[in-house]
């Protein structure tokens, strides 16, 4: 089983470790990891902004140097949202390309689900312990339909208590360059949201998108709050002995 | 209404910042969203009745120009009135006319969300007629000089206390209770105040939530009896209707009338459901002599067959608002004009222009809850960035984001570039964070850093770490 695995501009830039804990979910599987170099971005920051032009120039990269594999996974529901429902919507005008991007979305996974329809058991059972909150970002809960494969996997960790935030089907306010264009509205979202997770009585957050993390992380450091944030492939792989998102360098 | 939605930002800013308007959002939004999803929960067939509501509406939207033709025939054949309006002035002309030739001093009004569109309240008065909204929401607004900040809950920005001393300061009759401090007592007011209204108005002009074709009726739900009140009592009763509201059938009415409910306020079916067909009969105890229809066109006839043509599905709900967290966060005067929340920030452009609209499409995370919950399926996240689209073909964004979104863009085609600018920013990102894992501020990222930290980069990026570790497999 040969996989591609899609890394996305935020973990490529910002969280390596995730891509890294990807690819030894995926190794456990028993999947050869491919990881194409002709990658950039998904494109939705162009998507997003109305350029659509410059979104299908992107589109097309990424349809071409993800062709032929068996499976192409994405540690992002946004990212991942972007191959399988908005690159066919962009090319509905281009019946070749959308016939290739229609191929591209139906192997395309976010990883999660993936690991969740694999069958397998990739989770890594690390001597973790603590009570986890998940949060679920609006397109994987929204474009890809994934609520329950976060929870199961969780579920196979021993040591993990799952608790679920208030208002779990509410945005937390990143909504890529809306939490620069808006920065207000961001602030109030991030704000309902971290208070959502503190509340909760989690040691940890996690969840399958970088964004969020990166957005509710950045808020909860700001209030002081001792949580812990991990993208939901760094828990599952059990590297939380690394610091989390937006924590200081181990000394 | 002069739109303010160009100040957007500045608008949204001065709402987060009132702390009144912030307790009553606060105290609003749970409740609708609460009282809603019981209300589908409780109804099995619910995604079933939502594909039959999209169907009836396609359909009627496919064949606009036959149902509207029937619905007039059938409004002339019940001794009615339909008058056809392009613009909101020409609505508003047709509106005047009647009440001039009616010889009319006071018009009762119902809630009418085309008559905000089209200005009526203001035509009117400056016309010399003395208007009264008998809606209580409307009312309020009424009195506090304020647009409506919702489509179906006008007043909803305001608190108990801030609509008690609008009353109290306004109210000068005996036997008035003071202080007021409950709702009953409130809109028991309302009910006093506005009684000599429904029994003096000349005319009374209320919106109508469908037409049905078949009958010629005219439908509008309310859950204060202020619609019938308003319709029945006055000489002449006209009725303010845009004209994507027509649908073929009273059983097409039926299906779309339990989504409405459900969706909007979480009933079964609104108190009142009423149908109005025609003016008084011979041998009809009451009603009114006259019976008009201003059909109200403003664009919408343009949006047919286009990319904004789904929008026209809308039944006014407000689910879409109410399950918004921006218009949760700012309410819906921060939007400018007389349509918030997603549904708004797709209708105002096309109204007022995407010059004065253009922020609204952008004051949104397309987080995708307002399509979830549209009982109409609108794809309101793919409208929105239809708006931008536009937006970009006509340069209409700043330059600064232009330039940037350019930039990146030049990157993102040239993967071999990508990834060495990358990996000079992660390092550099990293080097200067001092191990701290976090930036408090940083330049050109203040709108990030004002409200949450800026995670620093882990190091090297991902790509090139990939490329160091293969050799070793």
């Amino acid at each position: 089983m040969r996989v591609a695995l899609f890394v996305t501009c935020l973990v490529d830039l910002f969280r390596p470790s995730v891509g890294f804990a990807t690819v030894r979910l995926l190794e456990r599987l028993g999947a050869e990891v491919v990881v194409p170099p002709e990658q950039t971005c998904c494109g939705q920051p162009a998507y997003n902004n109305g350029d659509f032009e410059t979104a299908r120039a992107i589109a097309r990269q990424v349809i071409a140097a993800f062709d032929g594999f068996d499976h192409v996974v994405v540690p992002s529901g946004s990212c991942a949202g972007m191959l399988v429902r908005h690159y066919p919507e962009l090319f509905r005008d281009e019946p070749e390309t959308l016939a290739r991007s229609q191929t591209l979305a139906a192997r395309t996974r976010e990883l999660s689900a993936f690991l969740a329809e694999s069958g397998g058991d990739p989770v890594v059972d690390a001597p973790f312990s603590g009570k986890v909150a998940i949060h679920d970002s609006c397109s994987a809960r929204r474009e890809l339909g994934i609520h329950a494969a976060p929870r199961a996997l969780l579920g196979k960790l021993a040591g993990v208590e799952s608790v679920e935030l208030k208002e779990a089907e509410t945005c937390c306010g990143f909504g890529g360059t809306f939490c620069v264009k808006y920065p207000d509205i961001s602030a109030r979202m991030v704000t309902d949201k971290a208070d959502a997770v503190i509340a909760s009585g989690a040691d940890v957050l996690v969840s399958g998108d970088l964004g969020c993390l990166m957005n509710i992380a950045g808020r909860l450091k700001r209030m002081d709050s001792t949580v812990r944030v991990y993208h939901l492939a760094e828990l599952l792989a059990g590297m939380t002995d690394a610091p989390g998102i937006a924590d200081p360098d181990k000394t | 209404m002069k739109p303010t939605s160009a100040a957007f930002s500045d608008n949204a800013h001065r709402a987060l910042h009132d702390v009144t308007l912030q307790q009553a959002l606060a105290k609003a939004g749970v409740g609708f969203v609460e009282k809603r999803r019981a209300a589908v929960s409780d109804l099995p067939e619910f995604a079933a009745l939502r594909e039959a509501g999209r169907a009836i509406k396609d359909h009627a939207l496919a064949h606009l120009d036959h149902y509207l033709l029937r619905f007039e025939q059938q409004v002339q054949a019940s001794g009615g009135e339909v008058h056809w309006a392009e613009t909101p002035a020409e609505a508003c002309a047709a509106v005047l006319d009647i009440c001039t030739r009616a010889g009319a001093t006071l018009v009762a009004k119902g809630k009418s969300m085309v008559g905000e569109e089209i200005a009526i309240n203001d035509a009117l008065e400056t016309a010399g007629f003395e208007v009264v909204e008998t809606d209580l929401g409307e009312y309020i607004i009424q009195i506090a000089h304020e647009p409506p900040s919702h489509i179906i809950a006008p007043a909803v920005h305001k608190t108990r206390k801030q609509i008690a001393d609008l009353f109290e300061s306004l109210h000068h009759q005996p036997g008035l209770t003071r202080p007021l401090e409950t709702v009953p007592q409130i809109v028991d007011e309302a009910r006093q105040i506005l009684r000599d209204t429904f029994l003096a108005a000349d005319v009374g002009i209320t919106g109508a939530n469908f037409l049905i074709a078949e009958t010629g009726s005219t439908v509008i739900v309310t859950n204060e009896g202020n619609g019938d009140l308003s319709a029945t009592l006055p000489r002449v009763h006209i009725v303010l209707a845009s004209i994507e509201k027509v649908v073929p059938t009273l059983e097409d009415a039926s299906v779309l009338l339990r989504l409405l409910a459900r969706s909007a306020t979480g009933q079964e079916i609104t108190s009142y459901t009423t149908f109005f067909t025609g003016p008084r009969r011979a041998d009809d105890p009451d009603g009114p002599e006259q019976f008009h229809v201003v059909l109200v066109d403003n664009g919408r006839s343009r949006m047919l067959g286009g990319a904004y043509h789904e929008m026209l599905r809308c039944i006014r709900c407000g689910a879409c608002l109410n399950h918004c967290p921006v218009y949760s966060a700012v309410g819906g005067h921060a939007y400018g004009w007389v349509y918030p929340g997603p549904m708004g920030a797709v209708l105002t452009p096309l109204m007022v222009g995407l010059d004065e609209g253009r922020p609204l499409p952008n004051a949104s995370t397309l987080c995708g809850r307002c399509e979830e919950v549209c009982p109409m399926s609108i794809p309101l996240p793919q409208l929105l960035r239809e708006h931008r689209r536009q937006e970009f073909e006509r340069r209409l964004a700043p330059p600064r984001s232009r330039w940037a979104l350019a930039t990146w863009a030049f990157f993102a085609q040239r993967p071999r570039l990508y990834r060495w600018a990358s990996r000079l920013g992660s390092l550099l990102l990293n080097k200067s964070s001092g191990g701290r894992g976090r930036f408090r501020s940083l330049p050109f990222a203040e709108g990030w850093t004002a409200a949450r930290d800026l995670p620093a980069p882990q190091g090297d990026t991902f790509m090139a770490q990939w490329q160091r570790r293969k050799p070793h497999d």
